[in-house]
């Protein structure tokens, strides 16, 4: 938004609709659920970490669901942690997104055939908002969903949401 | 260091019938076919005798032998008429440097196998996955529950050759 790439010398107004203001903040700020699933998990870590650094688009990991915005899907559902999944997504509070990072968590993966035990997709418990592909997909993959992701914010409206 | 024919005529003279065979024709190492129903036993002599002394279980793994008459059922889905699920046993002796893979098979319909949780604690979850996998009833366990699947699966074993999977799991679709 570029709000503050002008030098302020006196007291200045910024005039802005709510909207804009709302989506602003909301899109530069997602806190996600510290949570992972399998060896996606490894790579969302990793984008947490210095060299990707997830903290500079606002993204932090927290500790409760009732605190956080968005919740990436990062590895293989079971069906015994598909309950669990769809739990921690109803303890969050609205306005929240989800990301569906890799194969796994898109359709199946490779368990799309034999896996007895695997969910063939997390959208069949929670609504997905962007997926993103690989096995498991690399740091920047999740930095463009994460774009992704604020892209479609950014374009929301507080009166209704814009799928 | 004993090899397991040696092994195999040490425990056949201490326990006779219950040994039913050394089979060593395999492409794999030889293994001792074992009476399920006293496999807690045999175990505990190859721990404790001196001269084996087996104090560790590698492994313990259930087996769909598939050897059973092969039949369809009128919504012509195959299933097995008898046969045998089997569970092998990997053992070392980390003193003595010499190992043993033992098997014991129970029929299908009614697989019971006594459990060598005695002999090894590690036993306890190996049999709980095996359980769980091919529902191989191990008897005098001390806690034979579902260890991988939800503990309110009710469509089956898994890993058993004839398993078909459910449409719905707690209203979850299962197949792609």
């Amino acid at each position: 938004m570029g709000l503050l790439d002008q030098e302020f010398t006196e007291g200045n107004i910024v005039i802005a609709k709510t909207e804009d203001l709302f989506n602003w903040a909301r899109l530069s700020s997602l806190w996600q659920v510290g949570f992972g699933l399998a060896c996606c998990a490894i790579e969302m870590m990793a984008t947490s970490a210095s060299h990707y650094d997830f903290d500079r688009f606002g993204v932090i990991p927290r500790p409760s669901p009732r605190q956080s915005d968005v919740i990436i899907i990062s590895g293989t559902v079971t069906l015994k942690m598909a309950i669990r999944v769809k739990r921690l997504y109803e303890q969050m509070p609205d306005p929240k997104y989800v990301i569906s990072m890799g194969s796994c968590a898109n359709c199946g993966g490779p368990y799309w055939e034999h896996g007895y035990h695997v969910l063939k997709g997390v959208d069949r418990v929670i609504p997905v908002d962007v997926y993103v592909p690989g096995c498991p997909p690399r740091p920047e993959a999740l930095l463009e969903g994460l774009l992704k992701l604020q892209e479609k914010i950014r374009n929301e409206s507080i009166v209704k949401k814009i799928a | 260091m004993k090899s397991a024919e040696e092994i195999f005529n040490l425990i056949k003279e201490k326990f006779g019938d219950s040994i039913i065979e050394l089979k060593s024709d395999k492409p794999v190492e030889p293994f001792i076919v074992v009476n399920p129903l006293e496999v807690d036993k045999i175990c505990l002599f190859l721990r404790d005798e001196k001269e084996l002394l087996f104090d560790s279980l590698m492994n313990l793994s259930g087996v769909d032998d598939a050897n059973g008459e092969k039949v369809k059922d009128e919504k012509g889905l195959e299933t097995f008429n008898g046969g045998t699920l089997s569970v092998y046993y990997h053992l070392e002796s980390t003193s003595l440097k010499h190992k043993l893979t033992l098997k014991a098979s129970a029929n299908r319909e009614k697989p019971e196998i006594v459990t060598v949780t005695e002999s090894w604690k590690c036993a306890d979850w190996h049999e709980r996955e095996a359980y769980d996998m091919y529902g191989i009833v191990f008897l005098n366990h001390p806690d034979l529950r579902r260890i991988l699947m939800p503990y309110d699966w009710e469509h089956g074993y898994p890993l058993r050759k004839d398993y078909k999977n459910p449409e719905f799991y707690q209203g979850m679709k299962v197949p792609y």
